[in-house]
């Protein structure tokens, strides 16, 4: 049984849908996030929203997965920051849906002012309203000075407690940074890019699991949507015991999610 | 902040760890040679490309004898200013910076 709490299953297709449910996936977080594309206009984004609030919610449970959604514009479209501003007027009225959790996946990509603006203008709607936070933190060689430049701007609001905020995608590099300053941390597992399924199991026994998570983060691009269960049999063909493995793929997640008062598993 | 509990020991010896993982990485250090190789029999522009000198870079550090290889690479690879810039004018990322531009870090 596992949780993936960071996986865009709008760019998926129903077979992985069934091949993580026979996995022993129970529940999915779905970021918005980039389409590859630009969108045209804010009423793009309305209709993404939709589309993760109410669409994919039932996709989702005719596999027996409960599916919860984080809302945002994301950071590779926060250079236009009118247009931006425009697309954060829509989240408000979503986030009475009971399966909205809060505000993601925010954060930078090339770590831009612009960028840092609307990060603070996620961060300012996330305090307004006491919403947990997903950050997205950049690609490669952007990533640590990113993960330093977002972390900064968290604590420039104290109204949001860092025991709230997930910062996501950290490797060996950022790990350390992330706990050390009280937040969440995430491991995502991809092919190319990030963590190795085996990279983040050695993050874990060098770093300890005490608030460490692992997604796929799946999306339209090379990536895995089975990664967190292949994470699982890297960690028992090692050796872990198994309340360790259910720990770093099930039960750390549903602690960090539980804070919204709105997650539930199928 | 509550201390962290401690790092998790591997559970398996040193021997089967290579036994585990050998081959899987001998494939990749053969694949890094081929892939100097590959640049080193293409013809035209590159020659200088930043890249490939980061690449090289990394690999001092895997024979430098010293722990934390993986964080050093990826330090190595890193952006080390400290203030925003101005404008994106791309979204993506080339996977190093130009480790000659930022004096040879």
């Amino acid at each position: 049984m596992y949780i993936d709490p960071h996986v865009h299953m709008v760019s998926r297709t129903t077979d992985d849908y069934q091949r993580m449910a026979l996995a022993g996936c129970v529940a999915i977080t779905e970021p918005a996030f980039w389409a590859g594309y630009d969108r045209s206009s804010p009423q793009g984004f309305y209709d993404y929203f939709r589309q993760l609030t109410d669409f994919e919610p039932k996709r989702a449970a005719q596999y027996g997965i409960r599916h919860h959604s984080w809302l945002c514009i994301n950071p590779k479209e926060a250079e236009d920051p009118v247009f931006a501003r425009e697309v954060i007027k829509l989240i408000p009225q979503f986030l009475k849906c009971e399966s909205v959790l809060g505000i993601g996946e925010i954060g930078l990509n090339k770590n831009s002012r612009n960028e840092l603006e609307i990060l603070d203008a996620h961060l300012s709607l996330a305090a307004e309203h006491d919403l947990l936070v997903l950050v997205h933190t950049p690609h490669l060689e952007d990533k640590l000075k990113g993960t330093k430049l977002i972390m900064d701007a968290i604590r420039n609001h104290a109204r949001l407690d860092p025991r709230r905020v997930l910062i996501d995608h950290v490797e060996e590099h950022t790990v350390r940074h992330v706990l050390d300053r009280g937040f969440w941390a995430g491991m995502t597992l991809y092919p190319d890019t990030k963590c190795t399924p085996q990279r983040a199991v050695d993050i874990f026994e060098m770093h300890g699991t005490e608030r460490l998570w692992i997604n796929s983060a799946g999306d339209w691009g090379n990536s895995d949507p089975l990664a967190v269960p292949k994470a699982q049999i890297e960690m028992k063909s090692r050796g872990h015991a198994m309340e360790l493995v259910k720990k770093i793929s099930f039960d750390n997640p549903l602690q960090f999610l539980s804070q919204s008062g709105r997650f539930r598993i199928a | 902040m509550p201390p962290m509990p401690g790092p998790t020991p591997p559970p398996l010896s040193k021997r089967a760890v290579v036994d585990r993982y050998f081959l899987e990485h001998r494939a990749k250090v053969i694949d890094i040679a081929a892939f100097l190789d590959r640049v080193d029999r293409a013809q035209g522009e590159g020659a200088d490309d930043h890249r490939r000198a980061a690449l090289e870079a990394c690999c001092a550090i895997l024979t430098d004898g010293r722990p934390d290889r993986a964080r050093r690479i990826l330090e190595l690879l890193s952006d080390h200013t400290t203030e925003p810039i101005a404008k994106a004018s791309t979204k993506g990322a080339t996977g190093a910076v130009d480790l000659h531009a930022k004096g040879g870090r």
